[in-house]
Protein backbone atom coordinates (compact mmCIF):
# COMPACT_ATOMS: atom_id res chain seq x y z
CA UNK A 1 0.00 0.00 0.00
CA UNK A 2 1.62 3.04 -1.20
CA UNK A 3 -1.09 5.32 -1.67
CA UNK A 4 -1.93 6.79 1.37
CA UNK A 5 -4.54 8.59 0.18
CA UNK A 6 -8.37 8.01 1.48
CA UNK A 7 -10.65 7.43 -1.37
CA UNK A 8 -13.60 9.74 -0.16
CA UNK A 9 -16.94 8.41 -2.06
CA UNK A 10 -20.26 8.68 -1.71
CA UNK A 11 -23.14 5.88 -1.87
CA UNK A 12 -23.57 3.62 -3.86
CA UNK A 13 -21.19 1.57 -2.82
CA UNK A 14 -22.04 -1.29 -4.37
CA UNK A 15 -22.70 -1.75 -7.92
CA UNK A 16 -24.81 -4.32 -9.43
CA UNK A 17 -23.40 -5.83 -12.68
CA UNK A 18 -26.55 -5.13 -14.61
CA UNK A 19 -27.21 -2.11 -16.84
CA UNK A 20 -29.52 -0.83 -18.77
CA UNK A 21 -28.52 -2.27 -22.08
CA UNK A 22 -27.56 -5.53 -20.70
CA UNK A 23 -31.53 -5.68 -19.44
CA UNK A 24 -32.60 -4.81 -22.69
CA UNK A 25 -31.08 -7.49 -25.07
CA UNK A 26 -31.84 -9.86 -22.19
CA UNK A 27 -35.71 -8.24 -23.31
CA UNK A 28 -34.66 -8.80 -26.77
CA UNK A 29 -32.90 -12.28 -26.55
CA UNK A 30 -35.82 -13.70 -24.70
CA UNK A 31 -38.64 -12.32 -27.57
CA UNK A 32 -36.87 -14.23 -30.26
CA UNK A 33 -38.58 -17.59 -29.86
CA UNK A 34 -41.85 -15.62 -30.20
CA UNK A 35 -40.40 -13.55 -33.20
CA UNK A 36 -39.36 -16.48 -34.97
CA UNK A 37 -42.84 -18.44 -34.49
CA UNK A 38 -44.58 -15.24 -35.46
CA UNK A 39 -42.30 -15.60 -39.02
CA UNK A 40 -42.88 -19.35 -39.02
CA UNK A 41 -46.98 -18.53 -38.71
CA UNK A 42 -47.15 -15.62 -41.12
CA UNK A 43 -43.98 -15.53 -43.35
CA UNK A 44 -42.83 -12.68 -44.96
CA UNK A 45 -45.62 -10.42 -43.63
CA UNK A 46 -43.88 -10.95 -39.97
CA UNK A 47 -40.25 -10.43 -41.44
CA UNK A 48 -41.36 -7.20 -43.08
CA UNK A 49 -43.30 -6.17 -40.27
CA UNK A 50 -40.82 -6.85 -37.09
CA UNK A 51 -37.79 -5.07 -39.52
CA UNK A 52 -39.89 -1.48 -40.22
CA UNK A 53 -41.01 -1.15 -36.69
CA UNK A 54 -37.90 -1.49 -35.26
CA UNK A 55 -35.96 0.39 -38.05
CA UNK A 56 -38.55 3.20 -37.21
CA UNK A 57 -38.83 3.28 -33.92
CA UNK A 58 -34.78 3.78 -33.71
CA UNK A 59 -35.28 6.70 -36.63
CA UNK A 60 -38.08 8.25 -34.54
CA UNK A 61 -35.66 8.13 -31.29
CA UNK A 62 -32.57 9.27 -33.46
CA UNK A 63 -34.44 12.37 -34.61
CA UNK A 64 -35.93 13.20 -31.13
CA UNK A 65 -32.29 12.75 -29.57
CA UNK A 66 -31.23 15.26 -32.24
CA UNK A 67 -33.69 17.73 -31.33
CA UNK A 68 -33.30 17.44 -27.92
CA UNK A 69 -29.76 17.37 -28.11
CA UNK A 70 -28.59 14.78 -26.16
CA UNK A 71 -26.44 11.95 -26.69
CA UNK A 72 -26.75 9.55 -29.53
CA UNK A 73 -25.12 6.40 -27.03
CA UNK A 74 -28.81 5.99 -25.70
CA UNK A 75 -29.85 5.25 -28.65
CA UNK A 76 -28.27 1.94 -28.44
CA UNK A 77 -29.44 0.73 -25.18
CA UNK A 78 -32.13 -1.57 -26.58
CA UNK A 79 -34.56 0.56 -25.24
CA UNK A 80 -36.46 1.41 -28.34
CA UNK A 81 -35.66 -1.63 -30.68
CA UNK A 82 -38.17 -3.72 -27.47
CA UNK A 83 -40.65 -0.90 -28.14
CA UNK A 84 -40.73 -1.73 -31.85
CA UNK A 85 -40.18 -5.59 -31.67
CA UNK A 86 -42.84 -5.37 -29.22
CA UNK A 87 -45.47 -3.16 -30.98
CA UNK A 88 -44.73 -5.30 -34.29
CA UNK A 89 -45.66 -7.89 -32.45
CA UNK A 90 -48.92 -6.74 -31.35
CA UNK A 91 -50.07 -5.73 -34.42
CA UNK A 92 -52.45 -8.08 -36.68
CA UNK A 93 -50.19 -9.49 -39.47
CA UNK A 94 -52.56 -8.03 -42.48
CA UNK A 95 -51.88 -4.55 -41.32
CA UNK A 96 -50.30 -2.52 -44.32
CA UNK A 97 -46.59 -1.13 -43.63
CA UNK A 98 -47.23 2.81 -43.48
CA UNK A 99 -49.74 2.29 -40.56
CA UNK A 100 -47.50 -0.13 -38.66
CA UNK A 101 -44.77 2.91 -39.34
CA UNK A 102 -46.99 5.66 -37.98
CA UNK A 103 -47.43 3.34 -35.14
CA UNK A 104 -43.48 3.17 -34.04
CA UNK A 105 -43.29 7.02 -35.00
CA UNK A 106 -46.34 7.38 -32.55
CA UNK A 107 -45.43 4.85 -29.48
CA UNK A 108 -41.79 6.49 -29.46
CA UNK A 109 -42.37 10.19 -30.22
CA UNK A 110 -45.77 10.36 -27.60
CA UNK A 111 -45.17 7.09 -25.58
CA UNK A 112 -41.51 8.05 -24.59
CA UNK A 113 -40.05 11.15 -26.03
CA UNK A 114 -42.77 13.12 -25.01
CA UNK A 115 -42.26 12.27 -20.90
CA UNK A 116 -38.26 12.73 -21.73
CA UNK A 117 -36.90 9.82 -22.91
CA UNK A 118 -36.33 6.35 -21.11
CA UNK A 119 -37.53 6.30 -17.84
CA UNK A 120 -39.38 9.48 -17.60
CA UNK A 121 -42.46 7.47 -19.71
CA UNK A 122 -46.04 6.57 -17.41
CA UNK A 123 -47.21 4.72 -20.59
CA UNK A 124 -46.03 2.04 -22.07
CA UNK A 125 -44.60 3.41 -25.48
CA UNK A 126 -45.58 0.49 -27.56
CA UNK A 127 -49.14 0.11 -26.43
CA UNK A 128 -48.99 3.68 -26.42
CA UNK A 129 -48.49 3.29 -30.31
CA UNK A 130 -50.73 0.37 -30.37
CA UNK A 131 -53.24 2.26 -29.10
CA UNK A 132 -53.23 5.37 -31.03
CA UNK A 133 -53.54 2.57 -34.11
CA UNK A 134 -56.67 1.18 -32.53
CA UNK A 135 -58.53 4.51 -32.23
CA UNK A 136 -56.80 5.88 -35.59
CA UNK A 137 -57.39 2.85 -38.09
CA UNK A 138 -60.68 0.44 -36.22
CA UNK A 139 -60.76 -1.61 -39.09
CA UNK A 140 -57.42 -2.36 -39.81
CA UNK A 141 -56.64 -3.27 -36.40
CA UNK A 142 -59.52 -5.57 -36.29
CA UNK A 143 -58.74 -7.32 -39.71
CA UNK A 144 -57.37 -10.73 -39.01
CA UNK A 145 -55.67 -13.03 -41.63
CA UNK A 146 -55.38 -16.80 -40.97
CA UNK A 147 -51.39 -18.17 -40.47
CA UNK A 148 -49.97 -19.50 -43.70
CA UNK A 149 -49.82 -22.98 -42.27
CA UNK A 150 -53.30 -23.05 -41.49
CA UNK A 151 -53.87 -24.26 -44.80
CA UNK A 152 -57.77 -22.04 -45.27
CA UNK A 153 -57.63 -19.69 -48.13
CA UNK A 154 -59.73 -17.09 -46.73
CA UNK A 155 -59.30 -13.43 -46.80
CA UNK A 156 -60.48 -12.93 -42.93
CA UNK A 157 -59.61 -15.44 -39.96
CA UNK A 158 -61.37 -14.92 -36.40
CA UNK A 159 -59.52 -14.74 -33.55
CA UNK A 160 -60.28 -17.00 -30.90
CA UNK A 161 -61.59 -14.18 -28.69
CA UNK A 162 -63.53 -12.90 -31.09
CA UNK A 163 -64.95 -16.05 -31.93
CA UNK A 164 -65.45 -16.75 -28.20
CA UNK A 165 -67.51 -12.89 -28.18
CA UNK A 166 -69.27 -12.84 -31.07
CA UNK A 167 -70.09 -16.12 -32.64
CA UNK A 168 -71.16 -17.96 -29.70
CA UNK A 169 -68.23 -20.25 -29.46
CA UNK A 170 -69.12 -22.07 -26.00
CA UNK A 171 -72.83 -22.80 -26.95
CA UNK A 172 -71.68 -23.63 -30.94
CA UNK A 173 -68.91 -25.97 -29.92
CA UNK A 174 -66.09 -24.24 -32.15
CA UNK A 175 -64.06 -22.66 -29.29
CA UNK A 176 -60.57 -22.97 -30.41
CA UNK A 177 -59.01 -26.22 -28.59
CA UNK A 178 -56.48 -25.67 -25.92
CA UNK A 179 -53.77 -27.22 -27.90
CA UNK A 180 -53.80 -24.70 -30.59
CA UNK A 181 -53.74 -21.69 -27.82
CA UNK A 182 -50.71 -23.83 -26.75
CA UNK A 183 -48.84 -24.61 -29.49
CA UNK A 184 -49.80 -22.17 -32.12
CA UNK A 185 -51.46 -21.90 -35.39
CA UNK A 186 -54.33 -19.35 -34.44
CA UNK A 187 -55.35 -15.83 -35.89
CA UNK A 188 -54.39 -12.87 -33.91
CA UNK A 189 -51.71 -10.66 -33.41
CA UNK A 190 -47.78 -11.42 -34.53
CA UNK A 191 -47.04 -12.22 -31.25
CA UNK A 192 -50.09 -13.99 -30.22
CA UNK A 193 -48.95 -16.44 -32.41
CA UNK A 194 -48.33 -19.45 -30.14
CA UNK A 195 -48.45 -19.13 -26.12
CA UNK A 196 -44.95 -21.64 -25.72
CA UNK A 197 -41.91 -19.73 -27.61
CA UNK A 198 -43.35 -16.71 -24.93
CA UNK A 199 -43.52 -19.01 -21.76
CA UNK A 200 -39.53 -20.13 -23.19
CA UNK A 201 -38.56 -16.49 -23.71
CA UNK A 202 -40.45 -15.38 -20.78
CA UNK A 203 -39.10 -18.20 -18.04
CA UNK A 204 -35.39 -16.91 -19.30
CA UNK A 205 -36.41 -13.81 -17.75
CA UNK A 206 -37.57 -14.92 -14.31
CA UNK A 207 -34.80 -17.03 -14.64
CA UNK A 208 -32.85 -14.30 -15.34
CA UNK A 209 -34.75 -12.09 -12.50
CA UNK A 210 -35.11 -9.39 -15.20
CA UNK A 211 -38.80 -9.66 -14.67
CA UNK A 212 -40.61 -9.43 -11.35
CA UNK A 213 -42.37 -12.82 -11.09
CA UNK A 214 -45.25 -11.03 -9.01
CA UNK A 215 -46.61 -9.37 -11.68
CA UNK A 216 -47.46 -12.07 -14.74
CA UNK A 217 -48.66 -14.49 -11.91
CA UNK A 218 -50.97 -11.45 -10.30
CA UNK A 219 -52.32 -10.74 -13.53
CA UNK A 220 -52.78 -14.58 -14.58
CA UNK A 221 -54.49 -15.39 -11.00
CA UNK A 222 -57.19 -12.59 -10.88
CA UNK A 223 -57.99 -13.38 -14.67
CA UNK A 224 -58.11 -17.28 -13.47
CA UNK A 225 -60.70 -16.16 -10.48
CA UNK A 226 -63.07 -13.65 -12.20
CA UNK A 227 -63.26 -15.95 -15.15
CA UNK A 228 -63.73 -18.80 -12.70
CA UNK A 229 -66.50 -18.02 -10.91
CA UNK A 230 -68.62 -17.65 -14.47
CA UNK A 231 -67.27 -20.33 -15.67
CA UNK A 232 -68.30 -22.39 -12.82
CA UNK A 233 -71.45 -21.04 -12.63
CA UNK A 234 -72.29 -21.43 -16.35
CA UNK A 235 -69.56 -23.32 -18.20
CA UNK A 236 -71.91 -24.15 -21.09
CA UNK A 237 -71.88 -20.32 -21.64
CA UNK A 238 -68.14 -19.11 -20.55
CA UNK A 239 -65.04 -19.89 -21.69
CA UNK A 240 -62.64 -22.03 -18.94
CA UNK A 241 -59.94 -19.39 -16.68
CA UNK A 242 -57.15 -21.53 -19.18
CA UNK A 243 -58.78 -20.19 -22.19
CA UNK A 244 -58.26 -16.73 -20.98
CA UNK A 245 -55.19 -17.51 -20.17
CA UNK A 246 -53.54 -18.72 -23.06
CA UNK A 247 -55.59 -16.81 -25.95
CA UNK A 248 -55.20 -13.04 -26.97
CA UNK A 249 -52.61 -11.02 -25.92
CA UNK A 250 -52.22 -12.03 -22.20
CA UNK A 251 -49.59 -14.28 -22.13
CA UNK A 252 -46.96 -11.76 -24.55
CA UNK A 253 -48.91 -8.68 -22.28
CA UNK A 254 -48.32 -10.41 -18.74
CA UNK A 255 -44.76 -11.42 -19.41
CA UNK A 256 -43.44 -8.50 -21.99
CA UNK A 257 -45.69 -5.45 -21.43
CA UNK A 258 -46.85 -5.51 -17.62
CA UNK A 259 -43.39 -5.88 -16.57
CA UNK A 260 -41.52 -3.06 -18.53
CA UNK A 261 -39.35 -1.97 -15.41
CA UNK A 262 -40.58 1.91 -16.27
CA UNK A 263 -43.77 1.61 -15.87
CA UNK A 264 -44.60 -1.21 -13.17
CA UNK A 265 -44.18 -0.24 -9.70
CA UNK A 266 -41.16 -0.78 -7.23
CA UNK A 267 -42.52 -1.78 -4.25
CA UNK A 268 -43.94 -5.67 -4.03
CA UNK A 269 -46.86 -4.92 -2.75
CA UNK A 270 -47.27 -2.13 -5.55
CA UNK A 271 -46.75 -5.03 -7.75
CA UNK A 272 -49.50 -7.32 -5.83
CA UNK A 273 -52.06 -4.28 -6.60
CA UNK A 274 -51.09 -3.74 -9.88
CA UNK A 275 -51.27 -6.99 -11.58
CA UNK A 276 -54.72 -7.87 -9.70
CA UNK A 277 -55.82 -5.00 -11.16
CA UNK A 278 -55.03 -5.49 -14.68
CA UNK A 279 -55.99 -9.38 -14.20
CA UNK A 280 -59.74 -8.39 -13.52
CA UNK A 281 -59.81 -5.40 -15.44
CA UNK A 282 -58.97 -7.67 -19.09
CA UNK A 283 -61.58 -9.92 -17.70
CA UNK A 284 -64.25 -7.22 -17.30
CA UNK A 285 -63.56 -6.29 -20.42
CA UNK A 286 -63.10 -9.68 -22.33
CA UNK A 287 -66.72 -10.56 -20.23
CA UNK A 288 -68.82 -8.16 -20.54
CA UNK A 289 -67.33 -4.88 -22.58
CA UNK A 290 -67.36 -4.34 -26.18
CA UNK A 291 -64.12 -5.45 -27.64
CA UNK A 292 -63.14 -9.23 -27.17
CA UNK A 293 -60.08 -8.35 -26.33
CA UNK A 294 -58.38 -6.00 -23.06
CA UNK A 295 -55.39 -6.27 -22.40
CA UNK A 296 -53.75 -3.11 -23.97
CA UNK A 297 -56.26 -1.15 -22.23
CA UNK A 298 -56.72 -2.40 -18.59
CA UNK A 299 -51.73 -2.32 -18.87
CA UNK A 300 -52.37 1.41 -19.70
CA UNK A 301 -55.29 1.66 -17.60
CA UNK A 302 -53.40 0.42 -14.23
CA UNK A 303 -49.81 1.72 -15.78
CA UNK A 304 -51.56 5.47 -14.73
CA UNK A 305 -51.91 4.35 -11.23
CA UNK A 306 -48.25 3.21 -10.89
CA UNK A 307 -46.83 6.44 -9.21
CA UNK A 308 -49.72 6.24 -6.91
CA UNK A 309 -48.68 3.42 -6.27
CA UNK A 310 -45.20 3.54 -5.53
CA UNK A 311 -46.36 6.55 -3.08
CA UNK A 312 -48.68 4.61 -1.16
CA UNK A 313 -47.23 0.74 -1.23
CA UNK A 314 -44.02 2.04 0.27
CA UNK A 315 -41.91 -0.69 2.15
CA UNK A 316 -41.61 -0.30 5.79
CA UNK A 317 -38.01 0.96 6.29
CA UNK A 318 -35.70 -1.39 8.42
CA UNK A 319 -36.00 0.28 12.03
CA UNK A 320 -38.93 2.54 10.78
CA UNK A 321 -42.08 2.36 13.39
CA UNK A 322 -45.40 1.83 12.01
CA UNK A 323 -48.01 3.95 11.34
CA UNK A 324 -50.23 3.03 13.47
CA UNK B 1 -49.93 49.51 -14.70
CA UNK B 2 -47.40 51.15 -17.52
CA UNK B 3 -48.70 52.50 -20.46
CA UNK B 4 -48.52 50.75 -23.35
CA UNK B 5 -48.64 52.08 -26.82
CA UNK B 6 -51.72 51.44 -28.98
CA UNK B 7 -50.16 49.11 -31.27
CA UNK B 8 -48.46 46.72 -28.44
CA UNK B 9 -51.84 45.95 -26.90
CA UNK B 10 -53.30 45.03 -29.96
CA UNK B 11 -50.76 42.78 -30.87
CA UNK B 12 -50.47 41.18 -27.24
CA UNK B 13 -52.99 38.72 -28.09
CA UNK B 14 -51.29 37.32 -31.01
CA UNK B 15 -48.26 35.78 -29.73
CA UNK B 16 -46.95 37.46 -26.19
CA UNK B 17 -50.38 37.03 -24.41
CA UNK B 18 -52.07 35.42 -26.51
CA UNK B 19 -54.98 33.10 -25.05
CA UNK B 20 -54.45 29.70 -25.45
CA UNK B 21 -50.87 29.26 -26.25
CA UNK B 22 -49.35 31.48 -23.50
CA UNK B 23 -52.70 32.33 -20.87
CA UNK B 24 -53.97 28.76 -21.52
CA UNK B 25 -57.70 30.42 -21.46
CA UNK B 26 -60.62 28.68 -22.89
CA UNK B 27 -59.34 25.36 -23.12
CA UNK B 28 -62.72 24.18 -22.90
CA UNK B 29 -63.86 25.22 -26.77
CA UNK B 30 -59.97 25.04 -27.63
CA UNK B 31 -60.56 20.88 -26.58
CA UNK B 32 -63.47 20.17 -27.79
CA UNK B 33 -65.32 22.30 -30.99
CA UNK B 34 -61.43 22.29 -32.65
CA UNK B 35 -62.45 18.96 -34.66
CA UNK B 36 -62.72 20.87 -37.77
CA UNK B 37 -61.66 24.00 -39.40
CA UNK B 38 -65.47 25.46 -39.90
CA UNK B 39 -66.30 24.66 -36.47
CA UNK B 40 -63.04 26.61 -35.00
CA UNK B 41 -64.00 29.36 -36.87
CA UNK B 42 -67.38 29.68 -35.90
CA UNK B 43 -66.47 29.02 -32.29
CA UNK B 44 -63.57 31.91 -32.65
CA UNK B 45 -65.99 34.49 -34.33
CA UNK B 46 -68.98 33.91 -31.83
CA UNK B 47 -66.06 34.45 -28.51
CA UNK B 48 -65.04 37.21 -30.45
CA UNK B 49 -68.55 39.20 -30.72
CA UNK B 50 -69.30 38.30 -27.20
CA UNK B 51 -65.82 39.64 -25.66
CA UNK B 52 -65.49 42.46 -28.18
CA UNK B 53 -69.10 44.00 -26.80
CA UNK B 54 -69.02 42.69 -23.01
CA UNK B 55 -65.67 44.76 -23.01
CA UNK B 56 -67.32 48.04 -24.61
CA UNK B 57 -70.20 47.26 -21.68
CA UNK B 58 -68.11 46.59 -18.72
CA UNK B 59 -65.45 49.51 -19.69
CA UNK B 60 -67.91 51.96 -20.16
CA UNK B 61 -70.25 51.72 -17.18
CA UNK B 62 -67.11 50.34 -14.68
CA UNK B 63 -67.35 53.37 -12.74
CA UNK B 64 -71.11 52.03 -11.85
CA UNK B 65 -70.95 48.43 -10.71
CA UNK B 66 -70.22 48.18 -7.33
CA UNK B 67 -66.89 46.01 -6.72
CA UNK B 68 -68.44 43.59 -4.42
CA UNK B 69 -71.07 42.28 -6.80
CA UNK B 70 -68.55 42.88 -10.70
CA UNK B 71 -68.37 38.86 -10.83
CA UNK B 72 -71.77 38.72 -11.15
CA UNK B 73 -72.62 41.73 -13.16
CA UNK B 74 -69.89 40.88 -15.40
CA UNK B 75 -71.73 37.23 -15.98
CA UNK B 76 -74.93 39.02 -16.68
CA UNK B 77 -73.41 41.28 -19.48
CA UNK B 78 -71.66 38.53 -20.83
CA UNK B 79 -74.96 36.26 -20.70
CA UNK B 80 -76.71 38.62 -22.69
CA UNK B 81 -74.46 38.57 -25.66
CA UNK B 82 -73.73 35.10 -25.65
CA UNK B 83 -77.85 34.51 -25.85
CA UNK B 84 -77.98 36.41 -28.95
CA UNK B 85 -74.82 34.24 -30.48
CA UNK B 86 -76.47 31.44 -29.62
CA UNK B 87 -79.44 32.38 -31.38
CA UNK B 88 -78.16 34.00 -33.79
CA UNK B 89 -76.02 30.81 -35.05
CA UNK B 90 -79.52 28.43 -34.28
CA UNK B 91 -81.31 31.15 -36.69
CA UNK B 92 -78.78 31.48 -39.22
CA UNK B 93 -76.33 28.83 -39.31
CA UNK B 94 -78.17 25.56 -38.26
CA UNK B 95 -75.83 23.04 -39.00
CA UNK B 96 -73.17 24.73 -37.09
CA UNK B 97 -74.94 25.42 -34.44
CA UNK B 98 -75.76 21.67 -34.14
CA UNK B 99 -71.78 20.96 -34.49
CA UNK B 100 -71.01 23.39 -31.68
CA UNK B 101 -73.75 21.85 -29.45
CA UNK B 102 -73.48 23.04 -26.11
CA UNK B 103 -70.29 25.11 -26.80
CA UNK B 104 -71.99 28.06 -27.46
CA UNK B 105 -74.09 28.89 -24.38
CA UNK B 106 -71.00 27.70 -22.43
CA UNK B 107 -68.76 30.96 -23.67
CA UNK B 108 -70.23 32.37 -20.54
CA UNK B 109 -67.86 30.74 -18.62
CA UNK B 110 -65.06 31.15 -20.94
CA UNK B 111 -61.84 32.48 -19.05
CA UNK B 112 -60.92 34.64 -21.75
CA UNK B 113 -63.93 37.06 -21.20
CA UNK B 114 -64.24 36.96 -17.73
CA UNK B 115 -60.63 37.20 -17.30
CA UNK B 116 -60.03 40.55 -20.28
CA UNK B 117 -63.12 42.06 -18.21
CA UNK B 118 -61.97 41.68 -14.35
CA UNK B 119 -58.22 42.01 -15.94
CA UNK B 120 -58.26 44.86 -18.11
CA UNK B 121 -61.75 46.41 -19.11
CA UNK B 122 -62.49 47.20 -15.49
CA UNK B 123 -59.35 49.11 -15.57
CA UNK B 124 -59.52 50.73 -18.57
CA UNK B 125 -60.51 53.68 -21.21
CA UNK B 126 -63.07 52.18 -23.87
CA UNK B 127 -60.79 52.72 -26.71
CA UNK B 128 -57.97 50.42 -24.78
CA UNK B 129 -60.46 47.79 -24.15
CA UNK B 130 -61.82 47.76 -27.32
CA UNK B 131 -58.14 47.38 -28.66
CA UNK B 132 -57.39 44.73 -26.60
CA UNK B 133 -60.92 42.70 -27.09
CA UNK B 134 -60.28 43.03 -30.60
CA UNK B 135 -56.31 41.51 -30.31
CA UNK B 136 -57.64 38.74 -27.43
CA UNK B 137 -60.01 37.82 -30.09
CA UNK B 138 -57.98 37.78 -33.00
CA UNK B 139 -55.18 35.53 -31.15
CA UNK B 140 -57.78 33.28 -30.21
CA UNK B 141 -59.33 32.79 -32.98
CA UNK B 142 -55.27 32.09 -34.60
CA UNK B 143 -54.84 29.49 -32.32
CA UNK B 144 -58.73 28.03 -33.00
CA UNK B 145 -57.58 27.41 -36.67
CA UNK B 146 -54.04 26.28 -36.22
CA UNK B 147 -55.52 23.82 -33.87
CA UNK B 148 -58.12 22.71 -35.74
CA UNK B 149 -56.21 22.93 -39.30
CA UNK B 150 -53.85 20.42 -37.80
CA UNK B 151 -56.62 18.08 -36.36
CA UNK B 152 -58.94 18.48 -40.16
CA UNK B 153 -56.06 17.67 -42.20
CA UNK B 154 -54.86 14.70 -40.37
CA UNK B 155 -58.33 13.53 -39.07
CA UNK B 156 -60.27 13.83 -42.32
CA UNK B 157 -57.94 14.56 -45.36
CA UNK B 158 -59.15 17.94 -45.22
CA UNK B 159 -58.76 21.37 -45.45
CA UNK B 160 -61.85 24.00 -44.50
CA UNK B 161 -63.91 20.77 -46.22
CA UNK B 162 -62.38 20.44 -49.44
CA UNK B 163 -59.55 17.52 -49.62
CA UNK B 164 -56.44 18.41 -49.28
CA UNK B 165 -54.75 14.72 -48.89
CA UNK B 166 -54.67 12.58 -51.98
CA UNK B 167 -56.34 9.04 -52.49
CA UNK B 168 -53.90 7.13 -50.73
CA UNK B 169 -54.00 8.98 -47.25
CA UNK B 170 -55.82 6.93 -44.41
CA UNK B 171 -57.77 9.33 -41.85
CA UNK B 172 -56.19 9.16 -38.34
CA UNK B 173 -59.25 9.17 -36.88
CA UNK B 174 -58.01 9.56 -33.48
CA UNK B 175 -57.22 13.09 -34.36
CA UNK B 176 -60.90 14.27 -34.59
CA UNK B 177 -61.53 12.65 -31.25
CA UNK B 178 -60.64 13.96 -27.82
CA UNK B 179 -57.34 12.30 -27.50
CA UNK B 180 -56.06 14.22 -30.80
CA UNK B 181 -57.05 16.97 -29.42
CA UNK B 182 -54.90 16.63 -26.17
CA UNK B 183 -52.46 15.24 -28.07
CA UNK B 184 -52.29 18.17 -31.02
CA UNK B 185 -52.29 21.13 -27.94
CA UNK B 186 -49.72 19.67 -25.96
CA UNK B 187 -47.59 19.36 -29.20
CA UNK B 188 -48.36 23.15 -30.43
CA UNK B 189 -47.88 24.25 -26.51
CA UNK B 190 -44.49 22.75 -25.90
CA UNK B 191 -43.80 24.26 -29.42
CA UNK B 192 -45.02 27.51 -28.50
CA UNK B 193 -42.73 27.29 -25.24
CA UNK B 194 -39.65 26.11 -27.10
CA UNK B 195 -40.21 29.66 -29.69
CA UNK B 196 -40.69 31.37 -26.22
CA UNK B 197 -37.63 30.46 -24.54
CA UNK B 198 -35.40 31.02 -28.38
CA UNK B 199 -36.43 34.40 -28.77
CA UNK B 200 -36.04 34.88 -25.19
CA UNK B 201 -32.29 33.71 -24.93
CA UNK B 202 -31.53 35.97 -28.40
CA UNK B 203 -32.91 39.14 -26.69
Amino acid sequence: MTNKTFILQSSPHFKDKDSVPKIMYAVIFSLMPAAFASIYFFRLKAVVMLFSCVVVSLATEAIFLWLRKKPFHSLLDGSSVITGLILAMTLPPSLSLELAVIGAAAAIAIGKQVFGGLGHNIFNPALVGRAFLQTSFPVAMTTWIPPVTAKINTATYATPLANLKFEEAVAQGTLTPLKDLFWGNIGGCLGEASAITLLIGALYLLFRRVIDWRIPVGIMVSLSAFTGVFWLISPEKYASPLFHILSGGLMIGAFFMATDMVTSPISPLGSWIYALGIGLIVGLIRLFGGFPEGVMYSILFMNAFVPLLNRYARPQILGERSKR
Amino acid sequence: MPTKSIGEEFLKGFWKENPIFRQLLGMCPTLAVTNAMINGLAMGLATAFVLIFSSLVVSSIKKLIPSQVRIATYIVIIATFVTIADRFLAAFFPPISKNLGPYVPLIVVNCIILGRQEAFSSKNTVGRSLIDAFGMSLGFILGLLILSAIREILGFGTFFGFQVMGQWFKPWIIMILPPGAFITLGILLALALQIERKTKARR
